[in-house]
């Protein structure tokens, strides 16, 4: 049988299995979890892959399909595969302690689930810094129906950020030095520079700001030194698509990151997003887009010339970048820009302007915006862009100031808050149509832009092509703050790590509304496991649904989640060393039919 | 009064404790200074290093300062804590331990410490320690790391030494504090793990301690070129 042989399997095992896994029971799969190593060109080291290499094989499945998959350990360590973006019974979830108690070294364990969505996921270990090591591979499900889109070939693009320390070192060094991995400080020079440009006394009450607070603008990627790679290849050992000009490509992007945001583009080329997170959007075309850690994004590319296109990704912070390269042969290389300045954060990012304004529900037609006072702005619609006289009026009758209006066709317009605050550096001008963002802090340093100044993806471009669920009202809202501190490199929500933290207890049946608020400098990719997030972008029962809901510094965003998956589950921010360091809870749905034990006994890995 | 017993017992209830509890345990060596110091007439080595293990809730460092001169082989001053630390606050932890001095020359002395331990707004690195025992005495260290390039740092320190107490045996009156400067230019030569630097570094004892110093026939200020680096892993 696979799995006696796959016992002894080694290398050598693991091809044979895969070879044995075509002639397998249709809906059989079979993964060894190896020792593997990692080679970047830059750096080798060993690290952690399946069936021998690292990423994992491309598992390819079909909706309506019973899978199994048979995972064997051959490490010396317990280990587990979280099926990410999948939603099964919790039990074949993956998350040891949660779901199960993990795969000890020498044991296989046979996952089995009905596969009940389709298009893009990734599967990597839940389990210590293996992820981070290499423990990750990509997942392809073919739907049942047509897609309302078509294209001639299709490549999966699995983003990496491997990095030359194992994970457990990584861990450590951020705990003694939160700064370690951070080589991007402003130094002398900068305070040099920018005296010149702003006056002394402005450099100086500037840096005297971050210095008060203890923090850096330059905290953006507090892991910096990784090698990005892309379907486990770096720039230079230059992944390659090959396509026949004028075909349609479906590029699948997945972001497998331990730590790294990416923004993504090809020179010369459009990118239509038919895809997030493997559910349909209305197509959106863009020059350029950022994928949060774990997120997924599928975009049509139609290259019509005879030349190679370098796919570009550029990590946020702009510490690293890698390209890979589609062309009509072997070989061909595109042209790799550079670099783009490094961004800095702002005080907006950190949470100094606007507290408790809602960001999440900003740009909506006929959305509700919160006052630091208290005090709600109603009716405001800038989705219609049409406000004549522009000059957004208070209910105490005061105005909002420096709002840039300038294309909206709204001159003259002027925002003050209620309590006599201004919004500064909120430009509109551009709404709905570019740079300008509302999920992000308004003056944000992170605020992304397009390189050729087009149009640069927003999740306020996300709008779903079918609704999962029947549109209705939240029957609770949970508040999460996002919560840190730097310095002593320890994450949280509510200001509770996991160790210390209950359980999220929801119901279900009830459709719950969580509220993000980020109160930390940096951005959290949060993944509810089990569950569909369903993204407030405003746009009601077509809000986009993900598995991944990012939430940049200094915001406040909203997801609904459909309460329909009885069980234990894990909801967490995706950067591994916020996860592991406490920005993790457990989530309890009670109830549910066939009285499925939600409370089942679990021992913890360890 | 903080005892040795005390510290070890506390310490000995950590580190049981510790399994018990899914609080994952860090631990890491840092020393600051490692260096050869070369003043008018003195050659010595010098260390001032902590090795800490805990979680985020309970620290227990290891802090080891001394000066070895060659001149005579011997350790003019050799101290050991033992501390534990504990958080009080975003940026600080609070500090209860124990010093031993155990110096070649003079008195070995055992002293209970207590002290506030952390990062001070624009980013100096703070030590206040009171440290406890018939011969009193009270130490504020700051430290500052000026970044010229991000490889390249310039690290100016103060550190006070006051004692409260006169201990003639080791040359120190009430209130007459023991000063040193230093100031030091490192490049990281391997990550953060080492570098190398070179530097100045000058002592001065004042008041009572002054007179105290010279009258052992030794010098009330010195100023050394130190050569080391510093390490962290
Ligand atoms: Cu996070």
């Amino acid at each position: 049988m696979t799995i006696g042989l796959l016992r002894r399997a080694s290398l050598l095992g693991a091809g044979l299995a895969a070879a044995l896994s075509g002639a397998a029971a249709a809906g059989e799969y079979n993964l060894t979890v190896d020792r593997v190593p990692v080679d970047t060109g830059t750096f080798t080291r060993i690290g952690i892959g399946y069936n021998g290499a690292t990423p994992g094989p491309v598992l390819r499945f079909k909706e309506g399909e019973d899978v199994t998959i048979n995972v064997t350990n051959n490490l010396s360590e317990p280990t587990s595969i979280h099926w990410h973006g999948l939603i099964l019974p919790f039990e074949q979830d993956g998350v040891p302690g949660i779901s199960y108690d993990g795969i000890a070294p020498g044991e296989t364990f046979t996952y089995r689930f009905p596969i009940t969505q389709s298009g893009t996921y990734w599967f990597h270990s839940h389990s210590g810094f293996q992820e981070p090591d290499g423990a990750y591979g990509a997942i392809v499900i073919e739907p049942k129906k047509r897609e309302p889109f078509r294209y001639d070939r299709e490549y999966v693009v699995q983003l990496t950020d491997a990095h030359p320390h194992s994970g457990d070192r990584i861990m450590r060094n951020l705990k003694m030095m939160p700064d370690y991995y951070n080589r991007q400080q402003r130094t002398l020079f900068d305070f040099l520079k920018d005296s010149k440009e702003m006056g002394l006394d402005a450099a100086l009450s500037e840096r005297g700001a971050w210095g008060d607070m203890r923090m850096m603008p330059t905290d953006i990627e507090d892991l910096q030194g990784f090698t990005p790679l892309i379907n486990g290849k770096s720039s230079a050992q230059n992944w390659t698509g090959l396509f026949t000009p004028g075909e349609r490509v479906r590029l699948r992007f997945i972001n497998s990151s331990a730590m790294t945001y990416f923004d993504i583009r090809i020179p010369g080329l459009k990118m239509t997003v038919v895809q997030a997170d493997g559910n349909n959007v209305l197509p959106v075309p863009v020059d350029e887009f950022r994928i949060a850690v774990a997120e997924t994004y599928d975009v049509l590319i139609q290259p019509t010339e005879d030349k190679a296109y370098s796919v570009f990704a550029e990590s946020m912070g702009r510490t690293s970048s890698v390209r890979g390269t589609l062309a009509t042969a072997e070989g061909m290389k595109g042209d790799v820009p550079d670099l783009r300045k490094p961004p800095l954060l702002t005080m907006a990012d950190m949470g100094m302007a606007h507290e408790g304004m809602d960001h999440g529900s900003m740009n909506m037609s006929g959305s509700t915006h919160t006052m630091p006072d208290g005090s709600t702005m109603k009716g405001m619609d800038h989705s219609t862009m049409n406000m004549p006289g522009g000059t957004h009026t208070m209910p105490d009758g005061s105005t909002m100031k420096g709002m840039d209006h300038s294309t909206m066709n709204m001159p003259g317009g002027t925002h003050a808050m209620p309590d006599g605050s201004t919004m500064k550096g909120m430009d509109h001008s551009t709404m709905n149509m570019g740079s300008s963002d509302p999920f992000y802090a308004p003056g944000s340093g992170l605020m992304p832009a397009a390189a050729n100044g087009g149009k640069f993806l927003s999740y306020n471009d996300l709008r779903t092509q079918k609704p999962l669920y029947p549109h209705r009202e939240a029957t609770r809202e949970i508040e999460l703050r996002l919560t840190g501190n730097m310095e002593r490199y320890m994450w949280s929500i509510n200001g509770i790590k996991y160790a210390d933290a209950e359980p999220i207890r929801l119901q279900y049946g009830e459709r719950v509304r969580f509220k993000f608020v980020n109160e930390t400098m940096m951005t959290h990719p949060m993944h509810l496991h089990g569950m569909w997030s369903i993204l407030d972008t405003g746009k009601g029962k077509w809000n986009p649904i993900k598995h991944v809901v990012s939430v940049a510094p200094g915001t406040t965003v909203f997801m609904e989640t459909e309460v329909d998956a009885p069980g234990q589950w894990a909801f967490h921010c995706h950067l591994s060393y916020h996860a592991d360091s406490g920005m993790f809870r457990k989530v309890i749905v009670e109830g549910g039919p066939e009285g499925k034990a939600a409370a089942l006994p679990v021992k913890t890995e360890g | 009064m903080f005892t040795r017993y005390a510290a070890l017992s506390a310490l000995s209830a950590f580190l049981l404790a510790s399994p018990a509890s899914a609080e994952q345990l860090f631990w890491g060596i840092q020393a600051e200074q490692l260096e050869w110091r070369s003043g008018e007439g003195s050659e010595a080595f010098a260390w001032d290093a902590d090795a800490f293990v805990g979680t985020d809730e309970l620290k227990v460092v290891w802090r080891s300062e001394a000066e070895y001169a060659t001149g005579p082989n011997s350790f003019e001053t050799l101290e050991n804590q033992l501390r534990l630390q504990v958080p009080v606050s975003t940026f600080f932890d609070a500090v209860a331990g124990v010093r031993y001095d155990s110096p070649d020359e003079g008195p070995h002395r055992t002293y209970g410490v207590l002290g506030l331990h952390g990062l001070a707004k624009q980013w100096f690195e703070v030590d206040a320690d009171l440290y406890l025992s018939e011969y009193p005495s009270a130490r504020f260290e700051v430290e500052y790391e000026g970044l010229i390039t991000n490889r390249v740092t310039f690290t100016p320190s103060i550190e006070l030494d006051v004692p409260l107490a006169d201990d003639e045996a080791t040359s120190r009156a009430a209130f007459g504090p023991k000063l040193e400067v230093g100031g030091r230019l490192s490049y990281d030569l391997l990550d953060r793990a080492i570098a190398p630097y070179v530097g100045v570094h000058w002592e001065r004892t004042l008041g009572e301690s002054g007179r105290l110093v010279r009258a052992e026939g030794e010098d009330d200020d010195v100023v050394s070129l130190v050569v080391g680096f510093r390490l962290m892993f």
